[in-house]
C-alpha cells in the first residue's frame, strides 16, 4: 500500500498585484476634530498626514473585490482559473462563513478552496507562504490571497495613542507556477507571551447583555450538498491517493450528523471491513474539532490502528470542504 | 413513458431503501410523513433518487408540496411528459 503524493510546480512566483483604498481621505486636520490631539503632533510621531476609511457603501467586500478584480486582471487570467482563496482578515464580521467564500462569490470564481486566515498584520505574507506552498505542493496553480481590512470600525477615539493609526484597504496578489525561483523561504513565527499586546475586544464583553452571535443553517440544503457533491470529493480524495476502497481501513467524515454518514456510505459503497467513524453519536458535531477527535477515538478504542489508512473529510458552512487519504499516527 | 403504477413501484422500492418502509405499504393515497413515518432527511434523500432515477428535476420549492405517494407519483409523472 504506498499513497501517492500531490506534485506541483518547481517554482512559484507573485504574477500580479491590486490594490483599493477606502474613498474616503481623513487628513489629520479631520482627524483632530474626532480626537483631542494636533497634526503636527501625529505627523511627528507617526509620520502619517492623511489615512483612507471606508465612505457609505463601501465595505471590507467591496476592497476585496477591487483589489483581487484588479490582481486576476493584471495576471492575465480569468476569474475561473483561480483554483484557492485565502484572505488574511480580522474586519470580516462573522466567523463563518469566511470572507474568502464571500468575495469567492462575488468575484465568479468557480468553486476554488476558500478560507481566512488571521495573521493580523502579518497575515498577507502568512497568505503567500502558504500560497507559495500550495503550489509547489500541487494542491493549487493559481492562488489569490488578498489581505482586506476596514480597521475604521475598529477605532476607538476616546485613545489618543492609537485613534489616527489605522485606515481601510484591500491589496492582492495571485501567486502561480514559475520556471525561475521568485519567492524566497518564509521566515515566521509568534511571540505568544506577547499575545495580548494588540488585540480588538473580545466580542461577549462588548455588550453582555446581547445575546449571539448565532448559528444558523439550512439542514435540508446542507444535507443534500453533503449527500450528493461530498459524496463524490471522497470518491476522489480516495483515488487521488491511489489506494482502491478495498485497501482502505477507515472512513472519518466530518461528524456532522450521523445520517449524513449513512447515506454518504449508502453511495460510496465502500467494502464491509472498512471501520466507520460514528463518533458523534456520543460527541455530537464539533466542526472542525470532530474529525481529529474522531481519529483519537477510534485509534483508542482498537478500532483502527497506527498505519492504518483513513478518508478524512469534512465539510460545512461556506460551503467549503477538503478531504485526504491519510495513514493514521 | 413509465406508466403509473411503474413509477409507484420504482418509488416504492426507493422508499424502501433510504427509509425502511415495506415497499407494498407504499400506496398512492399515503402520506410520506404521516402514513409512512418518512423523515424530512430522507425525504430529501428520496427526492434526490428520484431525480437519479426517472430523470427528472425537482426544485426544492416543489418538493415541499409532495406530501402524499401519488403528489410525488403524479409530479413524475408530469416531469417526464
Amino acid at each position: 500500500m504506498a499513497l501517492k503524493t500531490s506534485t506541483g510546480a518547481e517554482y512559484a512566483r507573485i504574477m500580479s498585484v491590486g490594490g483599493a483604498r477606502g474613498s474616503r481621505v481623513v487628513s489629520n486636520e479631520e482627524m483632530c476634530t474626532l480626537i483631542d490631539s494636533t497634526p503636527e503632533w501625529i505627523q511627528q510621531r507617526t509620520g502619517i498626514t492623511e489615512r483612507h476609511w471606508v465612505a457609505e457603501g463601501e465595505d471590507v467586500e467591496t476592497l476585496g473585490i477591487e483589489a483581487a478584480g484588479k490582481a486576476i486582471e493584471r495576471a492575465g487570467l480569468q476569474p475561473s482559473d483561480i483554483d484557492a482563496i485565502l484572505v488574511s482578515t480580522v474586519s470580516h464580521y462573522q466567523q463563518t462563513p469566511s470572507l474568502a467564500c464571500i468575495l469567492a462569490g462575488q468575484l465568479g470564481l468557480g468553486a476554488p478552496a476558500a478560507f481566512d486566515i488571521s495573521g493580523a498584520c502579518a497575515g498577507f505574507c502568512y497568505g503567500v507562504c502558504l500560497a507559495e506552498s500550495m503550489v509547489r505542493s500541487g494542491s493549487a496553480k493559481h492562488v489569490l490571497v488578498i489581505g482586506a481590512e476596514t480597521l475604521s470600525r475598529y477605532t476607538d477615539f476616546s485613545d489618543r495613542s492609537t485613534a489616527f493609526l489605522f485606515s481601510d484597504g484591500a491589496g492582492a496578489v495571485v501567486v502561480g507556477p514559475s520556471d525561475v525561483p521568485a519567492i524566497g523561504p518564509t521566515v515566521w513565527g509568534s511571540k505568544p507571551e506577547a499575545a495580548r499586546v494588540i488585540e480588538i475586544d473580545d466580542w461577549r464583553q462588548v455588550n453582555p447583555s446581547v445575546e449571539g452571535p448565532f448559528i444558523h443553517m439550512e439542514g435540508r440544503e446542507v444535507f443534500k450538498w453533503a449527500t450528493t457533491a461530498i459524496v463524490d470529493k471522497a470518491v476522489e480524495a480516495l483515488s487521488a491517493s491511489g489506494l482502491t476502497p478495498e485497501e482502505l481501513d477507515c472512513f472519518i467524515p466530518h461528524q456532522a450528523n450521523n445520517r449524513i454518514t449513512d447515506s454518504m456510505l449508502r453511495h460510496l459503497k465502500l467494502p464491509e471491513d472498512v471501520v466507520v467513524s460514528r463518533d458523534i453519536i456520543r460527541m455530537g458535531n464539533s466542526s472542525a474539532a470532530s474529525i481529529p477527535l474522531a481519529m483519537e477515538a477510534l485509534l483508542e478504542s482498537g478500532q483502527a490502528k497506527s498505519g492504518d489508512s483513513a478518508l478524512i473529510i469534512g465539510f460545512g458552512a461556506g460551503l467549503v470542504f477538503a478531504g485526504q487519504t491519510v495513514i493514521l499516527p | 413513458m413509465a406508466s403509473t403504477e411503474e413509477i409507484r413501484t420504482d418509488l416504492a422500492e426507493i422508499v424502501n431503501d433510504i427509509a425502511g418502509v415495506a415497499a407494498e405499504d407504499v400506496q398512492l393515497d399515503k402520506s410520506f410523513v404521516d402514513d409512512l413515518g418518512v423523515d424530512s432527511l430522507s425525504m430529501v434523500e428520496i427526492i434526490y433518487a428520484c431525480e437519479d432515477k426517472f430523470g427528472v428535476s425537482i426544485p426544492d420549492e416543489d418538493a415541499k408540496n409532495l406530501k402524499t405517494v401519488g403528489d410525488a407519483v403524479a409530479y413524475i409523472e408530469r416531469a417526464q411528459n
